[in-house]
């Protein structure tokens, strides 16, 4: 006989393989249990759908015919019994689902239906108009740009950069998360107060040269700059 | 359509009072039926300058409450029979007036008037908001001075975010009014220009009242600007804002010996 003949026919390979499943605790009365089971499928149809859900009826004592009407009746609400535990293995027929021993509970990770994709976030702000006294504009996932000035009394905060195509007469205050980047520009410079990831300057700071003009500012390191933009 | 006007100006002592006076009175001439709101409850001036302070039974917090039926706090002026009053209360503070009980008011007066002026109280709060609050058009007062335009800037902010109809995402059609403007001050460049309060503002300009003996006369003795001395120069300016409230283009009238500035200023309205 030649040791190196292959097998002629196909091998049956058993592996073992454990998963997860929806354990039903039914207790009594079964009827009221049952009422449960409708209201949780009430509140979110199709919840057990498709998902493998095995009974554990070591809390009840149910003789044959009741674990068979209990199976049916799951299976009337679109719920498929994988297999029954915690019962004598006298009390399951063929026809029910088999017995399973040596469950061990685990946390269940629910595969929620997926949101639609967010949109993801703009990361700039457009103001078309004035920005008033007294008001207050913060958006410290971008940049702000303001089509009009920023009134005196006013306040811009953003995380990224601050545009104004107009005077800014408020405080500005950019690159508020930590954004050293970040820079202001202003066709106008009246500023009560400008600061950038932390760093300022007041009015009284800000020269006398610049007032009227179109400037910028950004940090150079720990020192604030501002210089004309013409 | 009734059309409902606020004057306001968030500082005090500008002449909103003054101001929706000789409107209402203006209006009332022109032959508009209208009604005066004075809102500055616990401060009411209204009365006084419409010369209907001896006449006051009834009042705004009175019919608010359901104490009086607004027929019966109505005052109706003495020289113009389709202009009246609606009086605040002296006794009350504004935290009496409430949106819904001002809503109803405001209402029922729309349906009686072609007109409603609302004389502000000054500051932002209740008294103010409530008075902007059924607002279709506002006039903003202001000294051209920053502290009185800042004011105004921020009573502009609050028109556009705190009346119905911005919350309805309509606007508030604004107006500036500039009182108590000095020509003398302005040649000397110790108030601010009409173009810098414009430029700040951002908001068309309904008349520039200049600043009068006129004016203090005419309160002393109760009477509307408008109505005292109609030849007057305050009282023409008040006339020409009449006129352009009621849609008429009428040329702007600065009073400066500057033609120029004039010209530069219609440049920028038509802009």
């Amino acid at each position: 006989m030649d040791a190196s003949a292959a097998p002629t026919g196909q091998l049956v390979r058993m592996r073992g393989r454990s998963y997860v499943a929806f354990v039903f605790s039914p207790v009594v009365p079964i009827v009221g249990w049952l009422e449960e089971i409708d209201a949780t499928l009430a509140r979110s149809p199709g919840f057990f759908v498709g998902k493998p859900v095995v009974l554990d009826l070591s809390a009840v004592d149910l003789s044959q015919s009741a674990i068979a009407h209990l199976v049916a009746s799951l299976e009337q609400r679109n719920i498929r019994v994988l297999g029954i535990e915690g019962v004598d293995a006298a009390l399951v027929t063929t026809s029910m689902p088999p017995l399973l021993t040596g469950g061990r509970s685990c946390m269940l990770t629910q595969n929620e239906p997926k949101k639609p994709e967010a949109k993801p976030k703009p990361m700039s702000l457009l103001l078309d108009s004035p920005v008033r006294s007294g008001q207050s504009i913060v958006f410290a996932e971008g940049d702000v740009t303001v089509v009009g000035s920023v009134g005196s009394g006013a306040e811009i905060v953003a995380g990224g950069s601050i545009h104004v195509y107009g005077t800014l007469r408020g405080r500005a205050m950019a690159g508020v998360n930590g954004n050293s980047a970040a820079r202001i520009y202003c066709q106008k410079i009246e500023a009560e107060l400008l600061a950038i990831d932390g760093y300022y300057r007041t009015a009284e700071d800000i020269g006398a040269t610049l007032r009227n003009r179109p400037a910028q500012a950004w940090l150079d390191g720990d020192i604030m700059r501002i210089s004309p933009l013409n | 359509m009734a059309k409902v006007l606020v004057v306001t100006s968030g500082k005090g002592g500008v002449g909103k009072t003054t101001s929706t006076a000789a409107l209402g009175a203006g209006l009332a001439q022109a032959g508009e039926k209208v009604v005066v709101v004075d809102f500055d409850v616990g401060l009411r001036n209204l009365d006084l300058v419409m010369g209907a302070e001896r006449r006051v039974v009834f009042d705004l917090i009175n019919v608010v409450q359901g104490v009086a039926k607004l027929s019966q706090a109505l005052i109706r002026d003495k020289r113009l029979e389709n202009l009246w009053l609606l009086p605040a209360s002296q006794t009350r503070d504004k935290d009496a007036l409430t949106d819904e009980g001002v809503g109803r008011i405001i209402a029922d007066l729309r349906t009686k008037f072609d007109w409603i002026l609302c004389d502000s109280p000054a500051g932002i709060e209740r008294g103010a908001t409530l008075a902007m609050r059924y607002a279709d058009e506002a006039v903003i007062v202001t000294n051209p001075e920053v502290s009185s335009v800042r004011d105004s800037d921020r009573i502009i902010g609050m028109l556009d975010s705190k009346t119905v109809k911005a919350e309805r995402g309509e606007r508030v059609e604004k107006h500036v009014l500039i009182t108590r403007y000095d020509s003398a001050r302005a040649s000397r460049g110790e108030m601010l220009s009409i173009e810098d309060i414009l430029e700040i503002l951002a908001t068309p300009l309904l008349g520039i009242i200049p600043e009068s003996q006129d004016v203090l006369r005419a309160s002393n003795v109760g009477s509307p600007v408008t109505l005292n001395n109609a030849a007057s120069a305050p009282a023409r300016a008040y006339t020409d804002a009449v006129r352009r409230l009621m849609g008429e283009t009428v040329t702007m009238m600065v009073p400066v010996e500057r033609k120029g500035l004039m010209n530069r200023l219609l440049g920028r309205r038509a802009a």
